[in-house]
């Protein structure tokens, strides 16, 4: 039990998915400008990394792996699959988002209106992708480790987003230098919130 | 009735090519790409290979999909563009392990994850799908290009400053180091490359007022 909470505690601080690897900036610029619609964001992000980074472990462990398809024939225990993960991650992920967006809309509206216009743009969000790859390249021993990490990554995206948002929200009031308006002093507070979560760093976990 | 035939490199068409590399840059205007930009810019090596490898996927998935784009039904093209791009990547992952495996295993995830650069899935779906090939192939030259030559500069003020090198090779004197010149290993750490794209947004859009953005 232990070992979960440090690797979702050190992916939420440490490992950021924002601060530490910049994955997902594109949405995290795109939709900061209110704090409403970057929770929403950052809500629909938790919840596919949750369910796609243990359904690709699945997939990596028992069929793409070196010898992953040992449990199907003995025949088969030489086959190393690897070279095709990038396409079967990435099929995994659009159709997952598609299907949790169908079963959103159908049992909870409320949910479907509140992150719908969301779903399709993490289809294509970096920080899916990489968290399925990071689960890869790190080789998590259990599926329980694999969704502990994939929680806290989103987790971290959701605090990286909100808090920008938060910041940006109030920024519009500072006199910025004109040129730097808009994307560039955005860049610099992501920057500075970056050098603030280095201090996590030291953490030994 | 003869439709006049339109020159190779006629003004549009070198519009095409030229416009992104300033004034409709992907990274300092679209925002498109951030995520690969920023993490591999430690070194200019990476820089260099990183760009190559979005160029030629950008360029080849231009070139397919526009070549299908009548083909293609409207309502999966994302899918179909996915895994167009996704067979590319392979192809260029593949590639980078066999003949640069050093330079491969620094970029760890980051090859993979070109498919989710939104370089090339906004290229496809603004572009390639609705215009001929041509066109096509010099919109993916240009803003491989507009991409490359912001990774490259980033790369090079953090691996001049952070590590006194280019390329690997020592560019700052011993001299300097013995007077008490010290790399600012600042540089080398993730933030500082947000900071230093900032710094070449500002100077690009001091020089280009029409790019200022409201608050």
């Amino acid at each position: 039990m232990q070992d979960l909470v440090n690797i979702f505690v050190k992916s939420v601080f440490i490992d950021n998915m924002i601060f530490a690897y910049f994955l997902g900036m594109c949405s995290y610029l795109a939709v900061s400008k209110t704090v409403k619609t970057a929770v929403g964001l950052g809500a629909a992000v938790i919840f596919v990394l949750g369910i796609t980074v243990p359904i690709n472990y699945l997939l990596e462990n028992y069929v793409l792996k070196a010898g992953a398809l040992a449990w199907l024939s003995d025949d088969l225990a030489e086959v190393d699959l690897s070279f095709l993960s990038f396409i079967m991650f990435i099929a995994v992920i659009a159709s997952m988002v598609q299907l949790v967006e169908m079963i959103v809309e159908k049992i909870s509206p409320a949910l479907y209106g509140a992150l719908g216009i969301f779903l399709p743009l993490i289809a294509v969000n970096c920080s899916i992708l990489g968290g399925a790859l990071f689960m890869q390249e790190r080789q998590y021993s259990t599926i329980a480790e694999a969704t502990a990490f994939g929680l806290g990554s989103g987790f971290g995206w959701l605090l990286a987003i909100v808090a920008i948002a938060a910041i940006r929200e109030k920024i519009r009031y500072s006199n910025v230098p004109a040129p730097l308006r808009g994307l560039g002093i955005t860049f610099i507070i992501t920057g500075l919130m970056g050098i603030a979560f280095m201090s996590f760093m030291g953490i030994q976990l | 009735m003869s439709e006049k035939k339109e020159a190779l490199f006629s003004k549009k068409n070198r519009k095409l090519m030229t416009d992104p590399l300033d004034g409709s840059n992907p990274i300092s205007v679209q925002v498109l790409g951030i995520c690969s930009a920023l993490a591999i810019t430690v070194q200019v090596e990476q820089a260099f290979v990183m760009s190559a490898a979005v160029m030629a996927v950008l360029i080849f998935g231009n070139l397919i999909v526009s070549a299908m784009r009548n083909l293609i039904p409207s309502r999966i093209r994302i899918i179909v563009q996915l895994v167009i791009v996704a067979a590319l990547v392979i192809l260029v992952n593949e590639l980078l392990k066999a003949f640069m495996p050093d330079v491969s295993e620094k970029l760890s995830v980051f090859v993979g994850l070109i498919i989710t650069n939104c370089i090339i899935m906004g290229r496809l779906e603004a572009f390639a799908l609705g215009n001929k090939v041509w066109p096509s192939l010099l919109d993916a030259i240009g803003n491989g290009i507009g991409y490359g030559w912001i990774l490259v500069v980033v790369a090079f003020f953090r691996e001049l400053f952070g590590s006194g090198k280019i390329f690997g090779f020592q560019i700052i004197p011993e001299s300097f180091y013995d007077a008490g010149y010290m790399n600012n290993n600042m540089m080398i750490l993730p933030p500082m490359a947000l900071i230093t794209v900032a710094l070449i947004i500002w100077v690009q859009r001091s020089k280009n007022i029409d790019l200022i953005e409201e608050n």
